[in-house]
Parts: structure tokens; sequence; C-alpha cells
């Protein structure tokens, strides 16, 4: 075996070192999960090499949506109004299909004020990777209760919640996402895994990412704090990711052990059995596991559904391959002669 | 428009006997009917006919909020002069609505013409009219056996009749039901055959006893017609509009569905056969401005369209394109409101919520087309305005505008190249090492922007609704807040020399000066004829085309002793934005508001400045 040549230090395969997937410094609390998913957003992107230069980072308004500004910071951000981002970042991958879309909301922004827009967006598949940052609570307005809160979870104040919680998970699948994960904030392991997939993913990629607040719904009765989590978190499947410009080196399983999973770009997706079986390719089969832990109150984390094939709405609607931002004048202003026709036909 | 002759006095003092001398090419003939009974063809035609015999016309279609069953009333005034604007006097109903057909009987004034279904014994309503009473749904019967196409000949056997009463060639009936028919040979043929059997019936049968009549003109060659939800599509695609999202609303849902039409046919890209464009029927309208607001961003050229109702939506998307500086375009066809309002009917009242739309201190730019022209010009010029000032630009039309079928010019193909204002490239970043967002570096107050995907660690930069300073860094400072918002202002200052400026007719010894703008453009010409031929007033005229308002408008008011502000809203809300914004005397303001709900005519307005004038008519 030949020893492969030297790779240069400390930089990716386009260059670039991990500072340069840092943004600015967080203004979140102290410990708080969405700082730890930052540093996996930025390991995922350095690893996989994305061109920041090409990436959109949207978000909504919230602590959630804050943290874009604090990965990427030579990306370009667009931080809107309270639950569109959805929108917001429809509309900037229409003008723009060759940039990689990411999206960072809340379990408020999403799962309240902007729920419709959550689901038109997983509805047309618009090619991004949406992250809900997930605890349950307002954070900004200091404590209030999200439509993710557990039934019967309490406030510190003490205040119960007494409606059913929203389960994203299943509502993306529902409304046609093909890449649904669930993950937490302390597993940055499974969760950098889970990224890479997103980043490979064409179409909406999916991630609700349980992220502890610290300040308000870290205490005892909290189902969204770090100790009930790692308490209670159960995998699903151990998840390996092979990127596309990597070799895949074929290793020996026992049968019915490991499924792979095929990204569009080539990259590739291993998941190994652990407790239980699981092919996160039936789409029926995910629902009624979401049903049923959504029942029993367990912590599963890992990729619910997968579905590399299915087409994004970019492909739908037949677009140019040139981003529509960039096409010039005589693409998009037709000659006199159309006017003339259009003009005579209506004489 | 040219005026052929001068119109001679008409209206108040017809009666039968009055009536003997011919009436030409100076009339308006009503059809009710209910929507959903297939008049829009008949009417069509009917309107088509005229405008081919080269007699200025229009058409104006008065409909319910419904689907099928409720009335509709349609109305085509001729007019030599050239007069589009809704005429205040129906001259011949054609009464096709049983259920409104006394009441329409009554609204007429003495002899004028009724056109009936026979059953409906409408002459014994009133004896002061002229009835020409026709068995429609007998003849529909002898013309074709189908019984659910009946109703549909029924409607196009008023159109023969009417043709045979006021001479309207033949020839242009066939021809406009050719061109409404297109290649259906057998719609073509058989509604060729109800006419006839209308015109047949009225030869035989009824000999004339009205006044009124069409000869044929030459003041329409080369003219074209067109309705403004069209025009602004058309507008849209010549302009070079790229991402299109949109929801559907009355009564703009039809500027996006001919938009759709026109960009499959004409914006494929010849070389790949794949779509320059992308038109996305949106959730809402907050997703529909959402989705505009994203692309602009990114650099399309994107837009969206909507009514009332809309623009309530997106106000707080509003806001955040005008802090954060993306361009976009809105159009917004005016219904009547608050609320859900009347769907159907036309308004200006959403100007002073265009203008400030948002919380917070915001001016928008809003464009104000009056004719079929300008909905065309306006919207080539709106994408060029958004993306040159980085700010949503509002095309305020209404419904009067955007659904009725009006004559115009044909369309001027756009002379100057798109604008796509200050854009920095990778070489401008990499020659000026860096830039920041929201500086005023050409003391325009316009700043300049990259588009994500320029590649260069520092072509990128942080968007936010939140308080930002030059860099486009978060910030709470009380200095950089204001230096920010004042910037915006400036700018403000700084579209008034790009938007439209007003038109000015007339500015004389007259004491009195008027002001409208959009659709209320087209009673205007009429009402001044109509001031100065029985009154006596030349009255001067500013035309305004856009928010800002420029110092036109002052000065215009300064000329004048009494301005009047004449508008389709109750409140007067341009009148309060002159007002307010371009400093004038309050007490020289006056506000002549119509709010009815169906488009403005000029003898209302006549009638509103002669008696604020306080003067007798000049007889």
């Amino acid at each position: 075996m030949s020893s492969p040549a030297p790779k240069p230090k400390n930089v990716n395969r386009i260059g670039l070192a991990m500072a340069d997937y840092k943004g600015a410094p967080s203004t979140l609390c102290s410990g708080c999960g969405h700082d730890a998913i930052t540093s996996q957003i930025i390991k995922a992107f350095y690893e996989m090499g994305v061109n920041p230069s090409h990436v959109a980072k949207m978000s909504g308004i919230g602590c959630s949506s804050k943290s874009p500004a604090y990965f990427l910071s030579t990306a370009y951000g667009f931080n809107g109004v309270h639950g569109r981002m959805p929108s917001t970042a429809s509309g900037a991958m229409l003008a723009n299909r060759s940039l990689t879309c990411i999206g960072v909301s809340g379990d408020g922004d999403t799962a309240a004020i902007g729920l419709g827009q959550f689901c038109h967006l997983l509805r047309r598949n618009i090619p991004m990777i949406y992250i809900v940052e997930n605890n349950g609570v307002y954070g900004l307005t200091k404590g209030q209760f999200s439509p993710t809160a557990d039934l019967g979870s309490a406030l510190k104040s003490g205040v119960v919640n007494d409606l059913p919680a929203v389960d994203l998970c299943s509502i993306a699948i529902e409304f046609g996402c093909n890449y649904v994960a669930r993950s937490f904030a302390g597993d940055p392991k499974q969760l950098v895994a889970l990224l890479k997939g997103a980043i490979s993913h064409r179409g909406t990629a999916f991630l609700d990412v349980i992220s502890p607040c610290v300040t308000f719904n870290n205490h005892e009765s909290s189902t969204k704090s770090y100790q009930w989590a790692k308490e209670h978190e159960e995998l699903l499947h151990q998840i390996d990711f092979i990127p596309h410009f990597q070799p895949l080196e074929t290793v020996e399983y026992d049968e019915g052990q490991t499924a792979e999973v095929e990204m569009r770009d080539g990259s590739h997706i291993r998941l190994r059995k652990l407790e239980r079986d699981y092919n996160p390719a039936d789409r029926a089969a995910a629902l009624n596991l979401l049903q049923h832990i959504r029942e029993s109150g367990e912590f599963l984390t890992g990729l619910v559904y997968v579905n590399p094939k299915a087409k994004d709405f970019i492909e739908l609607l037949d677009l140019v391959d040139e981003p529509l931002a960039f096409l010039p004048e005589s693409k998009l202003r037709p000659g006199p002669q159309v006017l003339d026709e259009i003009m005579r036909e209506m004489m | 428009m040219s005026v052929s002759t001068t119109p001679t006095e008409l209206g108040e003092d017809s009666s039968p006997q009055s009536m003997q001398q011919p009436v030409v090419n100076d009339f308006s003939i009503q059809v009710a009917t209910v929507n959903g009974s297939g008049s829009q063809s008949s009417n069509n035609v009917l309107m088509r006919a005229i405008f081919q015999m080269g007699i200025p016309v229009s058409g104006k279609n008065l409909f319910p909020s419904n689907i099928a069953g409720l009335p509709t009333w349609f109305t085509i005034r001729a007019s030599k002069y050239g007069y589009v604007g809704r005429k205040k006097e129906i001259d011949i109903l054609v009464a096709m609505n049983p259920e409104t057909a006394t009441e329409d009987v009554l609204a007429l004034e003495p002899g004028r013409v009724v056109v009936y279904e026979e059953k409906l014994n409408l002459q014994s309503v009133r004896n002061d009219l002229i009835y020409y009473p026709i068995p429609f749904s007998q003849l529909a019967g002898q013309v074709i056996q189908d019984i659910r196409l009946r109703k549909l000949v029924a409607n196009m056997i008023y159109v023969g009749a009417l043709a045979q009463m006021l001479d309207i060639e033949m020839a242009e009936v066939e021809s406009a039901i050719s061109k409404w028919f297109k290649a259906k040979q057998k719609a073509v043929d058989l509604n060729i055959q109800a006419v006839a059997a209308g015109a047949e019936y009225i030869r035989n049968n009824l000999p004339k006893r009205d006044p009124y009549r069409l000869e044929r003109m030459d003041q329409n060659v080369g003219k074209i017609i067109i309705d403004g939800n069209s025009a602004c599509a058309l507008g849209s695609m010549f302009a070079g509009v790229s991402v299109v999202t949109w929801y559907p609303i009355t009564p703009s849902s039809s500027l996006c569905e001919t938009l759709i039409d026109y960009m499959k046919k004409y914006r494929i890209d010849p070389d790949t056969g794949k779509a320059t464009f992308a038109i996305v029927q949106a959730e809402d309208e907050l997703a529909a401005l959402g989705m505009a607001i994203g692309a602009g961003w990114a650099g399309a050229r994107s837009m969206t369209a909507t009514a009332g109702p809309g623009i309530s939506l997106m106000a707080e998307f509003s806001g955040l394109a005008y802090y954060t500086e993306v361009p976009c375009v809105i159009f917004d066809v005016q219904r009547v409101g608050p609320s859900t309002g009347l769907p159907t009917r036309t308004a200006q009242g959403d100007i002073a919520s265009l203008y400030y739309l948002s919380h917070g201190d915001t001016n928008h730019i809003v464009l104000f087309p009056s004719d079929m022209e300008e909905c065309f010009d306006f919207a080539v010029q709106a994408f060029d305005l958004a993306e040159r000032l980085q700010q949503p630009v509002f095309v305020a039309t209404d419904l009067d505008l955007g659904m009725n079928n009006w004559m115009a010019d044909p369309f001027k193909y756009p002379l100057k190249p798109m604008d796509r204002g200050k854009v920095l490239t990778r070489e401008d970043i990499e020659r000026l090492h860096g830039f920041a967002r929201y500086k005023d570096v050409d003391g325009d107050a316009i700043p300049y922007r990259t588009l994500p995907g320029t590649e260069h660690p520092l072509a990128a930069y942080f968007t936010r609704g939140s308080g930002h300073n030059d860099q486009a860094k978060y910030t709470e400072r009380p200095d950089d807040y204001e230096k920010t918002v004042d910037r915006l202002a400036r700018k403000y200052e700084t579209a008034k020399t790009y938007v439209p400026q007003p038109v000015i007719r007339f500015v004389g010894a007259s004491e009195v000066g008027l002001i409208a703008y959009g659709s209320t453009d087209a009673a205007m010409e009429e009402c001044r004829h109509q001031l100065h031929s029985e009154y006596g007033i030349e009255a001067g005229y500013l035309r305004i085309r856009a928010l800002p308002l420029t110092h036109h408008v002052k000065d215009f008011i300064d000329g004048f002793k009494r301005v009047y502000v004449i508008e389709q809203n109750r409140d007067g809300q341009l009148a309060d934005l002159i007002k307010i914004d371009a400093g004038c005397e309050g007490e020289k303001i006056r506000k002549i508001r119509h709010y009815k709900g169906i488009p403005i005519d000029a003898r209302f307005i006549t009638d509103h400045v002669v008696e604020m004038e306080g003067i007798a008519r000049k007889s």
C-alpha cells in the first residue's frame, strides 16, 4: 500500500481552515444548547468543504435565529421577521439555485408563529437545511412555553403546560420532507453526521435538535433539560457519514446490521443497527415510530426518515442552470418583436 | 386622446321629443345580466365591434363577489370626444336580469332606451322611455336546440339587436366574434347565427324610435384594447422580472395569471428549453412578499401582486424590506375596504396605508399609473427604481384600471437598458478591499450591496431587520440608529429625482386648480370641459404620478386660490398627504371624494366643484 500524498495541515478540501467557518462571538447565555449546535455546524461545513461565499444563512426571530451570526462569517446572512424565515429562504433559493441554504429557527419561530410557512416550505421541498433549535420555551421574552413543550412539563415558576406538544418531525414527514432527523445538542458526534447528511441532501433537510435553554428550561421538571435529555436519549442507530470526496471503504458487516443510504451527491450515510430494527426509508414506519414515542415519552434520536431521490422545488420548476439572479438582460427582457407581436394581437 | 369636436349640451334636458335629433357616437349602453351567464363574450364582442369602427370606446364591468347567479352590469361608452371615464347617465339599457330589471328601468333618465326580454313586461314600469321588447329565449330556441347553450346564445342575440338598432357594421361584429372565439369555428358560426337572428328580429318587427346611432370614425387606428392587469403583467415581463410570488385575491389575480401565460410563451430559454423565471403561488400574502424579498435580496427581479387585504398582511415584511434595503415590486390593485369590503368594486383607498406601510418610521415609493400605457411603463420603471433605490416599490392601480378594458396606444419598448443599481462584483470588492453595506458613499444616501454567491471573503454581509450600523453589524446605539434612519429619509429625498413627475395641464389665470391621480384621471378631461363650457371655469390640472410628492405639487398649489383634490376614498387620503408633505396651507386644499365602489364620473366632480365654488350654472 503506497502512502497517500501529504495533505496540507489544518485546511479542508477547498483550502480553508476551521477558523474560516467561524462567526462573531455568541451573545447567547453561557452553556446554551444553541452554541453547541453552532459548533457542529462550523465543523460540518468545514469538513464538507462548503464554500462559505455560496452559503445563505437564514433565520427568523428568537435566540436561535441570532445564531447564524455566530458561524460562517463570510457567508451571506438574512435575519428577517418572526416565523417567516421559510418564505425569505424560498425566495433566495429561487433567485440563486447554486446557494447552499441553511436556516436556523426555534420552536416558537417554527411551531407557533411560523407553523404555516414551515409546512408549505416542506411541501415545496425547497432545497435547504432547516434546523429547529428546540428548547420548549421563549427565551428573549423570558421563559414562556412554546408549542413544543411536553404535556405536563413545568416552568421554573411551577406553571404546568396543559397542551399537547407539536411534534415537528411528524409534521415534516406528513408534509413531504425527505430528510427528517432528531438530535440533541449534547450529542455532537451524531449531530455532525446528521448535518453532513443534510448538506448532501437535495431538498429540504429537517433537523429537530433538542437544545436546552440553560436560563429558563433546564430545571428538574423540564423535559428539555440537559439532564433529562442525557438520561433519556436513546439512539435509533449509529450514524457514520462518508462524504463523496472520500473513498468509500468496503467494510464487512453482519447481514441486517447495517443500512447504507446513497445521497445524490455520491455521499453515503451508514446506519449501524443498535437495539431496534429500524428502516428510515419507510415513511409509514417513521410516522408510526414518532406516534409511538410521543405516547411513550421516549427520547429517540437519529435519522428518522430519508429518501434521497425526490425532486426538489427547483427541479420541479425546471429552472435554467444559471441562477436567475445572474441572468443577463438578453435572457430576461424579450426583444421588441415580441412586444410588437403581442400588441398586434390586441389591435 | 384626440377630441374631435366640442360636445353639445346633452343629458340634463333630454326628453323623447328633443331626442329626435340624432345622437351620434356619444352615449352609453348598460347590459344588466347575472354573473356566470356568459355575457362576458357578448359584451366584449359589442365593445370590440364599436372599437373596430374607429369610435373611442370604453367598457366597465360592475360585477358581484360571487361565482354565478348575482346581478352584473356591463357598461359600454362610445364617445367621439374620446372620453373614457364612466358616464353617469345610462342611455341604452339592455335588461336581461329579471331580478334587477325594474330597478334598472326606474334608474334611467326620461327618454332613454330599454331593450329587454319581452316576458319581463317592462313597458308597464313607466311611460317616458323608449322600449324594444325582444323574445330572446324564443329566438335562442330557434338558433339552437341545446338548452344549456341557449342562455349564451340569447346574450349574443342582444348584440345582433343592438347592431341593427345602432348601425354597428355587421362585418365588424363578425370579425370581433372571430377574434374572441379564435379558432373555435363552431362557436364562431353559432354566435354569428345568433347575431343575425337578433338583427333580423329588429329589422322585421321594431322600427327605430330612438336617436342613438354609431357612425364610423378613424380615431382608433393602430390602437389596442387591453386591461390594466394585463398591461402591468406585460410591463413586468419586459422589465425582466424573474421571481413572481403571489396569492390569489380579487382584483389582482388576473395580473399574475396573465403574466404566467406570457412568461410560459416568451421567457423559456430557447437554448435549453428551461424557465428563466420562477412563479410560485404562495400560501398567503405574507409568504408571497417574504419570497419576493428573499429573491430581491439574492439579486433577482422579484414581484408580487395583491389588493387591500394583502397589503395589510404585508405590512411587517414591507418594513423589513424598507429597513434592510431590499428591492422588490408590489402591485396593489385596489378594491373597496376596509376589511373584506367590496371585493369586486373599485377604490383608491390604500394610499395612506401604502405610504406608511409598517410600524416605525417608514415611507414607501408608490407609483400611480392612470392609463394602460402607464400601467406598462410604470411596471417597467418600478423594477429599475426598486433596484436603484434598494427598497420596495408599490404600483397602485385599482379594479377599474386593472380589470376593465381600455383603449390604448401600443406600448413602447423600453428605451433604456435595465438599471440593476449599485451592486458590487467580486472584482469591485477586490479593488476596494471590502465594503460597508449601509454606508452612504456617493452622497445620495443609496448604499452599495453585494449579492449572495459573490465569491470573496469580504463580500458577505449580514442582513438584519434589527438595528444595524454602516457595516450591517448589530447595534442598539442611539447614534447608529439615528444615522441609519436619517439616511433612509435622505434616500427618500433622492427618490424624488427618480420617480415619475406630475403631469400639469393648463396653468393660467384661473383661481381653481384640480389634483387627481390614477383612474380618476379618466374623468378629468371631461370634467374640465364641463367646468369650462357650462360654468366658464378654466381649471388647471395636476396629475400626481408617484409618492414621494415633489416640489411641483406645492408650486402648482401656490399658483391657485383653491385646489380641489379629487380621489376615490372617503377621507381624502392623498389630500391629507399633500397637506403634510408638500407643506401647503390647509385651507386652500379642498377634498372631493367619491367612494361608492363604482368608477368616478366627470359629472360628479363637476357638480362638487361648482357647489364648493358656490356658483350658479351659466346658462
